[in-house]
């Protein structure tokens, strides 16, 4: 199992998490393992842009795409989710994955803004970060993603469930996609791994999927 | 949202310690055990400040950040002595999931920026120690930042200080009253609202905590989690049993524990 290292995530915690259900993991940073790799993680915590370019460049973001598309295990954490879609409020202009079609937008704003306007900041009260603690309450045919509360630390979601995706929904401002999972493909907009016993419950679900 | 119940462990020299008014230290043991207790009562979030970091001239240790983190499952925030966007990297490495800056930031809000470029604003906390202005200060919301840890004083407004620190990218503000710290008197309420106003990030209220009846105040006041040491270090508290009498109270939290 591999988790990509992209210079900007809670690498540690992830691996921790996992060496606790003991899995063997060796972080990486190329692009043959993880395209070879049983399982690929790809860790949240980091700026949109910056992830991407950090994936890019290497030709890791060629090979998540592909194993994705594949439909071979690989776990999305946070940013991790959002980096799967299109692109990003937080980054206009920037491209991400493309597994699937969509934009992540920001927490407490209903659309994305026009094309060239960027995004404002929510004026509705909503504290943005979301941090902490929320309900994760998944449709009835999710396998992997399970309910209960999950640590959330994100600006930005998506809105609507993936295309062919099995997706999981917490609310904050208005209901978003907690996890979206595709067999072992899994996303979480949540950190499974700083999620206690529910996290854990999730992670050790994922590795058997 | 559940209100978070936040436990602090103030290390130095790899020992958790705690004092009063940022003074006068006793030691309370060893990190990684105390974080996995307060993990399995609950806690929602576990902070660590290296308290003699700034002052020694170094970031808060790696070691005690990864034996915390080895059994530790729950939200990991690390502070002390960060000064630079590669300091934060190495405690991410180390284990935190948060970093959490303050003197380095006073002196250049730039990095504030540069940490919300790389790791995004929800991974940088920005710890704003507020003590009460001398009369004259010129600090309008009364209060002043203070830096190295409450030994000096930067003649900044703590809330100004606070709304330009989330203008620069902070993603939290951990708002410590020096004057309340350790006392158990309280947290400085005044305070918490005046920065309420101010930002439209979370607010960790720090400072003064003696129990879930000043966690409530807190919360009516405008903080979205409760940070203590003292009360739960001595074992005048757990965690949840603070929870419970949150709850009781009508505070939304997350229980049952361990959910």
């Amino acid at each position: 199992m591999t988790v990509v290292r992209t210079g900007a995530a809670n690498l540690a915690s992830v691996v921790a998490a996992l060496e606790r259900l003991d899995c063997q993991v060796s972080p990486s940073g190329g692009a043959g393992e993880v395209a070879r790799a049983d399982r690929v993680v790809l860790p949240g915590v980091g700026a949109f842009a910056a992830a991407r370019d950090a994936i890019a460049a290497n030709g890791v973001a060629d090979a998540l795409r592909e194993r994705i598309e594949r439909g071979r295990p690989t776990l999305g954490i946070c940013l991790g989710l959002q980096l799967m879609a299109e692109g990003s409020a937080e980054a206009p202009g920037v491209a991400g994955l493309g597994v699937f079609a969509g934009t992540a937008v920001r927490l407490g704003v209903r659309r994305a803004a026009p094309s060239g306007l960027g995004t404002r900041p929510s004026a509705n009260g909503l504290r943005v970060p979301q941090m902490g603690w929320n309900l994760v309450e998944p449709d009835e045919d999710c396998r992997v993603v399970s309910g209960g509360y999950a640590y959330f630390a994100n600006s930005y979601c998506l809105r609507e469930r993936p295309e062919g995706w099995k997706a999981a929904w917490s609310s904050y401002g208005g209901r978003f996609v907690a996890a979206a999972e595709r067999g072992p493909v899994v996303g979480c907009q949540f950190h499974p791994e700083i999620s206690g016993s529910y996290g854990r419950a999730l992670l050790s679900r994922w590795i058997r999927a | 949202m559940p209100v978070r119940v936040v436990p602090c462990l103030d290390v130095r020299e790899g020992r958790v310690v705690k004092g009063v008014n940022f003074q006068a230290l006793a030691d309370h043991g060893d990190p990684a055990a105390l974080a996995s207790a307060y993990e399995a009562q609950g806690a929602d979030e576990i902070v660590l400040l290296d308290v003699t970091a700034t002052a020694a001239g170094r970031a808060a240790r790696a070691e005690t950040v990864r034996q915390v983190r080895r059994e530790l499952s729950a939200p990991l925030v690390v502070g002390g002595g960060v000064s630079g966007v590669s300091d934060a990297a190495a405690l991410l490495e180390a284990g935190a999931d948060k970093v959490s800056v303050n003197t380095a930031a006073v002196r250049d809000p730039a990095l504030v920026e540069g940490l919300a470029a790389r790791f995004g604003a929800q991974c940088v906390v920005v710890a704003v120690d507020a003590a009460r202005a001398p009369a004259g200060s010129g600090c309008k919301s009364g209060y002043e930042a203070m830096v190295r840890a409450g030994t000096e004083a930067t003649g900044l407004d703590a809330v100004a200080w606070a709304r330009t620190a989330v203008a620069a990218g902070a993603g939290e503000i951990l708002l410590t009253s020096f004057d309340r710290d350790g006392t158990r008197s309280g947290y400085e309420l005044d305070l918490l609202a005046q920065t309420r106003a101010a930002v439209d990030v979370p607010i960790v209220a720090s400072g003064g905590a003696d129990g879930p009846d000043h966690m409530a105040e807190a919360v009516a006041a405008g903080a979205d989690a409760a940070l203590a040491a003292s009360i739960f270090h001595t074992g005048a508290w757990t965690v949840e049993r603070v929870k419970q009498v949150l709850a009781d109270a009508g505070v939304r939290v997350r229980l049952p524990v361990g959910a």
